[in-house]
């Protein structure tokens, strides 16, 4: 089923993708899901074990169901400290 | 003072230090990561933090709730930086008091390395030869298709 949802881009995804937010009508059914079908935003080569995905501002798991209206968070490898 | 925070504003470790006050506090540990002038053999000028604070500070209060699970401290903050820094200048602080040293000093390190790879914060490595680059994003503008960096 077509969701469409709100995915928001962060650091080296953002600057990739040309913008730090947009709405997608997705057939995606998991956080994964989404993350292969938008490559050609986000242009990342890296593993999905290196990213990070939040759902709603929570953290998630990349298997995580997505939902008419998510707002999905998509963190490229983090680097604190 | 107790908690995570993320903050634009440079940190005053001494002071952040001295709050962290209770008579039973027989031992303070603090940690101060600062901004190095090399990294895998480039130099670099200075450093672009960038934080989705919300979830940055949830994920840091879980970290610490963990280490005051596993230690009897007392009490543990962690402040982080975003923005651009210097050379020198402190881009994370932690600091615990306990009644001992042991725990302190255990719950430090703990805090500390979970911060580094649990909190959605990135950084961007200027370099002196004018270059900049993600910091663990080699592969991150190596895919296929995609539009041109932003900047």
């Amino acid at each position: 089923m077509t969701k469409q949802l709100t995915v928001r881009y962060f650091a080296a995804f953002r600057e990739r993708a040309g913008r730090a937010e947009e709405t997608v009508d997705t057939d995606a059914d998991t956080a994964a899901d989404l993350f292969e079908a938008l490559r050609d935003r986000h242009g990342s080569a890296e593993p999905l074990g290196h990213c990070k995905v939040a759902i709603n501002d929570e953290m998630a798991d990349w298997s995580t169901p997505l939902k008419d209206g998510d707002t999905v968070l998509l963190f490229p490898p983090v680097a604190g400290g | 003072m107790s908690g995570m925070v993320i903050s634009p504003r440079p940190i005053a470790a001494g002071e952040l230090g001295a709050a962290l006050a209770e008579p039973g506090a027989g031992a303070y540990v603090g940690f101060e990561g600062r901004v190095r002038n090399r990294n895998e053999g480039r130099e670099v000028s200075r450093l672009e933090y960038e934080a989705y604070a919300p979830l940055a500070e949830k994920e840091g209060e879980r970290v610490i709730a963990e280490a005051r699970e596993r230690w009897p401290i007392i009490a543990a903050s962690c402040v982080h930086r975003i923005g651009v820094l210097d050379i020198g200048e402190c881009a994370v602080w932690v600091g615990v008091i306990s009644p001992h040293r042991d725990e302190a000093f255990a719950a430090c390190r703990y805090i500390i390395d979970e911060v580094k790879v649990r909190l959605p914060i990135w950084k961007k490595e200027h370099y002196t030869d004018g270059d900049s680059g993600w910091v663990n994003c080699e592969r991150c503008a190596a895919g296929h298709g995609g539009q041109a960096s932003a900047g």
